[in-house]
């Protein structure tokens, strides 16, 4: 705890944020077509190297780097320069896009009609465009939005054709390939794929590090990808990848540019368009095959609200700055800078440091709806809330988030039962109302029988994509929710006790919620001071006090996080039980689900969120790296060695501090 | 004697002074057997080498005088020689001994106006004299000076003569002192005339422990010269400046032994009386001497002809408190362990006092022809000479200059004669910019200068020429090329000027290697602009720099940066935390700590880092063994 003396708190409530603009407005007063064929003339980059599309390919396959692992990988395999060249050309014809302003303007177009079809409102801040106007004119740019929805790349590409920025060239995965005629589509709108795994592939590396690296050093174009690496299905933010955002700093590691500017985006919707769909993907309904097919049956979408979305241009995030102090970039002399390098140990951490600060800076600018708040506390309340109740605890709710420093956009001079309303309105299809009761079901309930299995299902869809509502404030919350729930777990005041138990929360749930590495003290601090500043503890020199009032904030902040507890107990219970000692990592998944559901029909467990993959997964990851599990390669399959004594006491820790409160998993 | 009377600067009637007499009287004497006629020319008032503007052929011989009369005591260079805007508001550049001298240029002060913001009529003027009262009195070690008497070596403790010997010329050094600033100075100054005068000093200054410093010609820009604040001990500045005859000349082995404290420009004038030149030509060989290029590792302008100074020199001779260290024999090349010069080369004065060097000569070139070429950018010039080192055939010197400075070089165009002559500049700015489409803001300029027999002369200018050629490179004549040497002598002067008008800088240098050349000059400009505006600066800064050298695996590049410094309450201040920053951002750019200037005391806290702390240590033990009593104590490099 030595870096306390140099944490100052933060001021969540002073945090400045910028006002929106909706850019509906103005396609719903003038033609699209004269939108979508208008001049556009973006602000350029003042280094910019004029090149096109087609003269990058070149630049690439003759660049030193490529060439370099060129003769590598030909004379590692045997093959012929020629051979691997082919190959290598091959590869980026497979990569590259081929942004076209046409076809730009095809979407400017048909996005304009659906947008305005789908979204109330889409509501951008202007003071970020014009953030972001000077940063591109200065040192080359990387845009990194949320990735909450397919919309997000449409949607960014849009708003910077409407705002006369340069058009941004997109890292996608590979699966949009599949999809016949979108595919080509997005690759003419400045998409460029990269296969999802290519660990081992050194030429694949270099030609797609060399290809992103070649359009960032000429200025070609601002580079857009997503840090989580694939659509959050949960809606909380996922752990960042390094690969790209290594590839994106290393030119100016390496000196080849002066700076790069990142700008952190934050895509938030009032409703999600794939809802239901992530839900069902995460209870293991597979998820339908990327297809034009699939794409056009989705035009149902279109029919529905889905309320007003908003995008948030952070500020633009300076390389070099960040690097201060942290990186020595004359660690890069002494090699031809050709040579392709793995990154330093120190790098490595730099890296991972400065993607979870982006990704934090993504989640504080993400906009809040009300109905954020009521699925917190829908979620919370299984049996229902009356609406009165609702409406107050919604209030009460509204309060504490933004003395937190939630960004959360609350209608002004309405009644807060008004707002209630509205929200619950947007979301029918989540809720049952009757007789001022209201409570999450589900609606559409098929005709036919269905088994209890299926009812289970069911109820968990409605109960995830609330889930995923709530997960988007989860952020606000985390810290003072890990310190509640430490406080509630150590048996005394003591605030090393305290401290011991938030890290051991923080240090199990970091693959679940965005913590940085090596923050916990900060994270500590930062906790101690909102709730202290709430009025709920007070912190003294040694000790932490829960004051009078304190207790339904805290018991609040606990319940937050509990489906996470009880879903990480879950599936220790099932890795204590489990007896097939070949579990394979594939086979993980399903076993624990079937496990839940089956504690869940015989009514032991209450927590549906516990039959969700991602929840899984991460508890696996988090076992993985506290050393419970180990994996072990036979042959070609992984399997799980569990290590139950350390299960065990992860689970009683877990679950045995809080006997009192965990009736259900107490008789598990 | 009028000479004397009218160069200087204040009129006091100068008191007899007894060491000046001793001074002279030692001046005859034997080395290594032989009996030399002395010269007694302490510094030449008229001369000619490559870099005067106008060949001037007054020679008044030897004068009488120590070099602070002829030369400005908070400035660069001659006191007759300064930059001034005359009443109507033109620029012109004073005196009789440069080509420029006597001549009005025209675009000056537009170029200063617009480039630094400035405005002639914010004057920031220095103190016109320097406050003898300001001098602290000496820290004397009376033994030292008995036994010094006794052996005969000229000395003074005269504030004047110890002021002029405690600084070099880097900004903060200048800037205090036109403020009327002294800080430290040496306690005493010392003039030994021969290599057994500087023995004498040294034992005596072990003897009695004393500090020397050894002062050669007072060009240094790295804080070499500055008295340690720490240092408690009485501080002696030892000055070779009476030491700078040539012994011999050898003309069978083509060398000359020379004594160390001779300068530049009276070494290569006195080898070309007989025909020899040693090529050696650093910017500041009208002021720099032997012995100084000896203790940084100097490089001269034609070094791709001549070499730098390792190349050129076959013997050392230096004392150190543990003795005279020197090689048995001037074999052109040795193994026999490392090379004992490179402990020398460079140690900046840490480990003794170079006495006499045995330098390389050479028969004085047949033809000389200065070129330029202009590129349509910066990128292209660098191609340009890259693939010159590459094919090795780079002429005697070959520097791009970038835009800002092809135009700062512009700005020193003296006023044309005949309207026929501006009629051809307008029609070469013409063809230029319009025919060849050449973007004036983007255009750069190499010069050249070739150098041998005539015919290989024009054989290899037109080798170069062909390849420019092939980089959109077009030939721009002979006079925008001797323009671009010119302005590398007279930027010294120009910084006085500007810092007549609240303009500050300096220039500093690095070696990179090929590859980076183009990042490193844009990422330390860029980083120099931006540290000037996150630091108040209010105008933006001239940042601008040349590739001055070519080798095979690399290049030597020169940054000029200055500003205005105008609404800064401390600009030194500023300036330093500036050029640290671009210092940094050289070294992350894989640019070295220095190419020639060397480390002194400035560069210091980047040494480890340069040279490993196993190196730093090499270089700590050898110091350890040479002078463990810390003698030569002005605490450079280490």
């Amino acid at each position: 705890m030595a870096s306390r003396a140099l944490y100052s708190p933060r001021h969540p409530m002073l945090k400045k944020r910028d006002d929106f603009e909706d850019i509906l407005e103005e396609r719903r007063r003038s033609s699209d077509l004269r939108y979508a064929l208008r001049c556009y003339t973006p602000t350029l980059y003042r280094g910019l190297v004029p090149c096109k599309a087609s003269m990058l390919k070149s630049i690439v396959l003759q660049s030193d780097h490529l060439q370099y692992v060129i003769k590598q990988v030909s004379s590692e395999s045997g093959e012929s320069t020629e051979g691997v060249s082919e190959e290598a050309s091959l590869i980026l014809d497979e990569m590259a896009h081929c942004l076209q302003l046409s076809t730009i303007r095809f979407f400017a177009f048909t996005l304009s009609k659906a947008f305005k079809r789908l979204f109330r409102s889409v509501c951008v801040n202007e003071e970020g465009i014009q953030r972001l106007q000077q940063a591109v004119q200065e040192h080359p740019v990387v845009l990194l939005p949320s990735h909450r929805s397919y919309m997000d790349f449409l949607m960014m590409s849009y708003l910077l054709y409407t705002y006369d920025l340069p058009l941004p060239v997109i890292a996608a995965g590979m699966d949009f390939m599949s999809m016949k005629f979108v595919g080509e589509m997005l690759r003419m709108s400045g998409a460029f794929f990269i296969r999802r795994s290519f660990g081992g592939d050194k030429l694949y590396w270099a030609v797609f590090s060399e290809y992103v690296k070649t359009m960032l050093r000429n200025g070609y174009a601002p580079i857009e990808f997503f840090l989580e690496g694939t659509r959050s299905r949960t809606c909380k933010s996922l752990t960042p990848k390094t690969g790209l955002l290594n590839i994106v700093m290393e030119p100016f590691f390496k000196g080849e540019l002066f700076d790069v500017n990142l700008v952190p985006v934050s895509i938030s919707y009032e409703r999600i368009l794939e809802e239901s769909l992530y839900a069902r993907e995460l209870l293991g309904i597979p998820k339908p095959k990327e297809s034009t097919s699939g794409l056009l049956k989705a035009r149902r979408v279109l029919s529905e609200d889905y309320g007003s979305m908003y995008v948030y241009f952070g500020h633009p995030v300076s390389v070099r700055s960040l690097a201060e102090g942290k990186i020595n970039r004359s660690q890069y002399n002494l090699l031809p800078r050709y040579i392709p390098q793995k990154p330093s140990a120190d790098t490595h951490e730099f890296l991972s440091d400065a993607a979870f600060r982006l990704v934090r800076i993504q989640e504080e600018n993400m906009v809040l709806k009300p109905w954020v708040l009521i699925a917190t506390l829908l979620l919370q309340n299984p049996d229902g809330l009356d609406l009165s109740s609702l409406a107050e605890q919604t209030d009460w709710l509204r309060h504490l988030a933004l003395a937190f420093g939630a960004f959360l956009d609350w209608p002004d001079h309405e009644a807060c039962s008004e707002v209630v309303s509205c929200s619950l309105a947007l979301h029918r299809h989540l809720l049952s109302v009757s007789a001022g009761h209201v409570q999450l079901s589900v609606t559409d309930v098929p005709q036919v029988e269905t088994t209890p299995e299926e009812a289970v299902f069911h109820q968990a869809v409605v109960v995830l994509s609330c889930a995923s509502y709530r997960n988007q404030i989860l952020h606000v919350f985390l810290r003072p929710a890990l310190l509640a729930m430490a406080m509630q777990s150590a048996n005394s005041n003591r605030k090393d006790d305290v401290y011991n138990g938030f890290n051991f929360l923080r240090k199990v749930f970091s693959n679940e919620f965005i913590l940085c590495p090596g923050d916990s003290v900060q994270d500590f601090e930062e906790a101690c001071y909102l709730l202290m500043k709430r009025g709920v503890l007070q912190v003294l020199e040694h000790e932490i006090v829960m004051s009078a009032s304190g207790h339904s904030t805290l018991a609040f902040l606990s319940s937050v996080l509990d489906p996470f507890l009880q879903g990480y107990q879950v599936v220790c219970r099932y890795l204590c039980e489990e007896t097939n000692e070949n579990l394979t990592e594939k086979e993980f998944i399903p076993a624990v689900r079937s496990f839940a559901l089956k504690l869940i029909l015989a009514g032991r467990l209450k927590c549906y969120e516990a039959l969700s993959s991602d929840l899984q997964k991460n508890a696996l990851a988090a076992f993985l790296r506290l050393k419970a599990v180990r994996k072990v390669k036979v042959g070609d399959q992984v399997t799980l060695k569990v290590n139950k004594v350390a299960v065990n006491s992860l689970e009683d820790i877990l679950g045995g501090k809080i006997p009192t409160q965990k009736p259900i998993l107490a008789r598990l | 004697m009028n000479t004397r009377a009218s160069l200087r600067r204040s009129a006091k009637p100068r008191r007899p002074d007894p060491t000046r007499a001793a001074r002279h009287r030692c001046r005859r004497g034997e080395v290594n057997g032989v009996t030399f006629r002395t010269f007694i020319v302490t510094l030449s008032v008229g001369h000619e080498h490559l870099l005067s503007y106008r060949p001037c052929n007054i020679k008044t011989g030897a004068v009488y005088l120590s070099r602070q009369e002829i030369m400005k005591w908070n400035g660069w260079g001659y006191s007759d020689s300064r930059f001034l805007f005359n009443k109507k508001g033109q620029a012109e550049f004073t005196g009789k001994r440069y080509r420029l001298s006597g001549l009005i240029l025209p675009s000056l002060k537009d170029w200063f106006e617009g480039t630094f913001g400035a405005n002639l009529q914010h004057k920031s003027p220095a103190t016109p004299t320097v406050n003898l009262s300001a001098v602290a009195p000496p820290n004397l070690n009376e033994p030292f000076i008995e036994d010094l008497k006794a052996a005969g070596v000229a000395a003074s403790h005269d504030p004047e003569d110890r002021v002029f010997r405690a600084h070099g010329h880097c900004l903060h050094e200048i800037f205090a002192l036109r403020e009327g600033r002294i800080g430290r100075v040496p306690d005493m100054v010392v003039w030994p005339s021969c290599h057994s005068d500087v023995e004498k000093i040294v034992e005596l200054a072990c003897k009695h422990n004393v500090c020397l410093i050894p002062y050669g010609g007072g060009t240094s820009v790295s804080s070499a010269l500055e008295c340690p604040h720490e240092e408690t001990r009485s501080i002696v500045s030892l000055d070779t400046s009476q030491m700078n005859r040539i012994l011999w000349i050898d003309e069978k082995n083509l060398t000359a032994h020379v004594e160390a404290g001779i300068i530049g420009q009276d070494l290569e004038r006195q080898l070309n009386e007989h025909g020899y030149c040693t090529g050696h030509e650093p910017d500041s060989m009208e002021f720099s001497s032997l012995g100084g290029w000896v203790a940084t590792r100097a490089s001269g302008m034609k070094k791709n002809i001549y070499g730098n100074i390792e190349d050129l020199v076959v013997h050392i001779k230096m004392v150190t408190p543990r003795g005279v260290i020197e090689k048995s024999c001037l074999g052109p090349r040795m193994s026999t362990g490392p090379d004992i010069h490179h402990f020398i080369l460079g140690s900046e004065g840490t480990l003794g006092v170079v006495t006499e060097v045995t330098m390389k000569i050479r028969p004085i070139p047949e033809y000389q022809k200065y070129g330029s070429v202009v590129f349509p950018n910066f990128q292209q010039g660098v191609a340009c000479l890259r693939e010159v080192a590459r094919q090795r055939c780079a002429p005697a010197s070959i520097r791009l200059m970038d835009n800002e400075q092809f135009q700062f070089g512009h700005a020193l165009k003296p006023q044309v004669s005949s309207i026929f002559m501006s009629f051809l500049d307008g029609l070469k700015k013409f063809y230029i910019t319009k025919f060849k489409g050449f973007d004036p803001h983007h255009l750069c300029v190499a010069t050249l200068l070739f150098e041998g027999d005539r015919g290989k002369v024009l054989q290899h200018e037109k080798q170069v020429y062909d390849i420019a050629a092939k980089f959109g490179g077009l030939a721009a004549g002979e006079d925008n090329g001797q323009r671009g040497y010119m302005l590398t002598f007279v930027i010294a002067y120009l910084r006085d000027l500007g810092m007549d008008y609240y303009v500050i800088g300096e220039s500093f240098e690095t070696s990179v290697p090929w590859d980076r050349v183009l990042d490193l000059c844009r990422n330390v400009k860029e980083r120099i602009v931006r540290e000037c505006k996150e630091r108040g600066v209010q105008f933006p800064p001239l940042s601008t720099c040349r590739v001055t050298q070519t080798y095979d695996a690399g290049a030597c590049v020169y940054f000029y940066f200055a500003f205005n410094y105008r609404g800064l309450s401390d600009p030194v201040h500023v300036y330093e935390q500036v050029e640290h920053a671009a210092r940094e951002e050289i070294l992350a750019n894989g640019g070295s700590l220095s190419h020639h200037h060397g480390v002194g005391k400035l560069r210091k806290e980047w040494m480890k880092e340069s040279v490993s702390g196993v190196g730093l240590g090499m270089l700590k033990s050898v110091k350890e063994y040479v002078d463990p009593q810390n003698i030569f104590g002005n605490r450079n490099l280490l």
